[in-house]
């Protein structure tokens, strides 16, 4: 008799919980903004644990969700799944990587739940996509860095058309005249030949380096870069490959002279030096996550949310700032599933936030992560 | 029938005629699963690339460019790699393991063979991951400056010298140095079980000719397990075609078709491997199609290699 009282007794805070928290949610639309702003406020109700932005997954989901797609987010996709599983025990979600290109022809065959993606769907795609209108979701942004291996000197600085000569050959020895006038410094040290370091997978970390090029000197620009940009180009024979970021930073930390583009994380982890690069602005800007979310800032966002941060307006704009996307159908076809999708987005959007500095990604610049919670209602969810 | 009315002829009949017939469709049921499965794999893997044969026609085959941005694809370049870094590492393996196959068997002192055959299928065990990482962690790294040391003193040579250019750990040898050390084992093993099929008789017949033990081995051992040998470095070899990943990690992942064993290259599963996550629509036919490449010079390799096995035996063993 007691255990069923308990039960009943149970029973009922958890159908009081889920009132409260419905009234949570139906004003979050309103409420994001202020909750936002304060990041003292959220901050706190995180630490304690009391649930006012994560009052929305709290309407326990049940739902499975399977995802694969970019590898460059994955890092942060495992621990935002990790801290949303805490609070939502009884949710399963997975993230098995395996490139973009694989998230977005799982996602057009109805393979996974949602993709994630560090490139825009074509148009010409998009009728392949069998599930019908899909939305993308901002998650992140991180910069890409241009490293390299040169003893005795700690700050290279390097202009696109630099870095577009060196990666075609054009550039071959350190002591270029090109490099030496922007680092007129170091010029005793920039002795040797350069090794360049690429990436052997396709990757969007390639793409987006190219893009960068493509745009700031190649065919958008003054036409030096000749590669043009996709997820794989057609480097000179003359170059050294290595398998996934942390094969190119191996490559860049075994190799004098060499140079190559490695994520933020990774280069940070493997310990290399890395350039200061010329931003649209004539600056030259390290890397770091607060020049990326400065080049987030200073791209448009066009309706459907995609925007481009490479080679971005605004003096502390870092000029490889690389998005990323999380992509899903707009009608969801099962209650479960949608429910945990549109929560664990949510999460993702709001204190999913907060975790991304901690593992070197930048988040969202204020005004976006807004637009992409308002657009989790366009998620259409069967009763 | 035993005529003999003391010997009981054992009772097959009780198990009836269906144990054999049973055992006959078993059998040819196998042997048609390995058959379909291989045509259901070349029939799909076919239709499936067909969008970039299409396309490109015999380029697919003639041309070196790869390039998926314009959406250009030519094999000639990793069918290239595929069969240099596969015949580097069947040169230096089948001495080796051709070797260690007779020296277990007709050498080494009985109690020392177990461990010994132990350690070599050892090597066996080794996932082809660690091979590569090994490979590219390790032993590209350090192997560089010997490379340099070969091509100081043996490039200056006209000809011979084009094989030793100049280039780096990542590389046609360093990819057929690593497969060498991933089929020596399988050559090894297989080796050994068919040179102990070498009658007792005819080891001791060619002693007692006076045969010293290598004219023993050469005279009754080598003639006797010859077409086996050769099947067995035809396994190696088809390991080695189709090894993936440990050859990803160390080729260098270039399109590049070079007489240099020292420069970049790539082979045919390792630029499947390494495109697979990114490619979508015409770009993952291609990539499919390298892997219908592979397999036609597969069987088409393997086929020349019989026509020499055959042809060979025919000589020393007269026709049969």
């Amino acid at each position: 008799m007691l255990s069923t009282k308990n039960r009943s007794a149970g029973l009922l805070a958890v159908s009081l919980g889920l009132a409260l928290f419905a009234g949570a949610c139906g004003d979050d639309g309103g409420s994001t903004t202020a909750a936002n702003g304060s990041t003292a406020k959220t901050g706190a109700t995180a630490s304690t644990g009391a649930p006012t932005t994560t009052a929305a997954p709290k309407v326990d989901v049940t739902g499975t969700l399977n995802a694969s797609g970019a590898t460059f987010p994955k890092g942060f996709y495992e621990v935002a799944i990790a801290e949303f599983k805490k609070a939502q025990p009884k949710a399963t979600l997975t993230y098995a990587g395996g490139g973009s290109g694989k998230g977005r022809t799982d996602l057009q065959s109805q393979v996974v739940d949602w993709a994630g993606s560090d490139g825009l769907v074509k148009e010409a795609d998009k009728p392949n996509y069998k599930g019908g209108e899909f939305l993308y979701f901002p998650t992140v942004v991180a910069p890409i860095t241009v490293s390299y291996n040169l003893d005795g000197v700690d700050k290279l600085q390097l202009s696109a058309e630099t870095v577009a000569k060196i990666f075609q050959r054009e550039i071959k020895t350190w002591d270029d005249a090109a490099i030496v006038a922007e680092n007129p410094d170091a010029k005793a040290k920039l002795t040797g030949n350069i090794t360049v370091a690429h990436r052997s997978d396709g990757s969007g970390t390639t793409e987006n380096f190219t893009i960068y090029l493509n745009k700031s000197v190649g065919t958008g620009g003054t036409g030096i870069w000749k590669l043009k940009s996709g997820s794989t180009v057609e480097w000179p024979a003359d170059t050294q490959a290595g398998n996934g970021n942390a094969g190119v930073a191996q490559i860049v930390k075994d190799t004098k002279g060499s140079i190559g583009y490695v994520d933020f994380s990774d280069a940070k982890a493997t310990g290399l030096k890395f350039a200061s690069l010329k931003n649209k602005a004539g600056k030259f800007v390290a890397p770091s996550l607060d020049g990326a979310s400065a080049a987030a800032e200073g791209a448009t966002v066009n309706p459907d949310l995609s925007y481009d941060p490479l080679w971005a307006d605004g003096d502390k704009a870092y000029p490889i700032a690389a998005p990323t996307w999380i992509l899903a159908y707009v009608k969801q076809t099962d209650k479960a599933k949608g429910e945990t999708l549109k929560a664990f987005l949510r999460f993702i959007l709001t204190d999913g936030q907060k975790l991304a500095p901690g593992i070197d990604y930048a988040p969202l610049p204020k005004g976006l992560d807004e637009k992409a919670i308002a657009q989790l209602d366009k998620l259409q969810i069967p009763a | 029938m035993n005529a003999n009315p003391d010997f009981r002829t054992p009772d097959f009949g009780a198990r009836g005629g269906h144990a054999d017939s049973l055992f006959r469709y078993a059998t040819i049921a196998a042997g048609a699963i390995v058959l379909l499965v291989l045509g259901a794999i070349a029939i799909t893997t076919t239709k499936r690339s067909w969008p970039a044969f299409d396309s490109m026609g015999l380029d697919f085959f003639t041309s070196d460019r790869w390039a998926p941005n314009d959406k250009f694809f030519g094999a000639k370049s990793f069918i290239y790699g595929s069969l240099v870094a596969s015949t580097i590492a069947v040169v230096l393996a089948v001495p080796v393991s051709l070797g260690i196959a007779l020296f277990t068997t007709q050498v080494v002192p009985a109690r020392w063979r177990r461990p010994i055959i132990y350690l070599v299928d050892l090597l066996a065990v080794v996932p082809s991951v660690v091979f590569g990482l090994w490979g590219i962690l390790v032993f590209a790294k350090h192997v560089d400056g010997f490379y340099g040391f070969l091509h100081t003193v043996l490039g200056p040579i006209p000809v011979v010298g084009d094989l030793f250019g100049e280039g780096s750990g990542r590389g046609f040898m360093t990819a057929g140095i690593i497969l060498a050390i991933m089929i020596t084992p399988i050559i090894t093993s297989l080796a050994r079980e068919v040179i102990d099929t070498c009658p007792q008789a005819d080891r001791e017949g060619a002693y007692a000719l006076g045969a010293t033990r290598w004219e023993m081995i050469r005279g009754a051992v080598l003639p006797h397990s010859k077409g086996g040998l050769v099947g067995a470095v035809m396994l190696g070899l088809g390991r080695a075609m189709g090894e993936t990943i440990a050859v990803a990690l160390v080729i260098g992942s270039t399109a590049n078709i070079s007489a240099n064993l020292f420069a970049s290259g790539d082979a045919l599963p390792a630029r499947i491997a390494n495109e697979w996550g990114e490619a979508e629509g015409t770009w993952r036919a291609a990539l499919i199609g390298l892997a219908v490449t592979l397999f036609a010079v597969t069987i088409l390799v393997n086929l020349a290699a019989t026509a020499v096995v055959n042809h060979s035996l025919a000589k020393s063993q007269g026709t049969r």
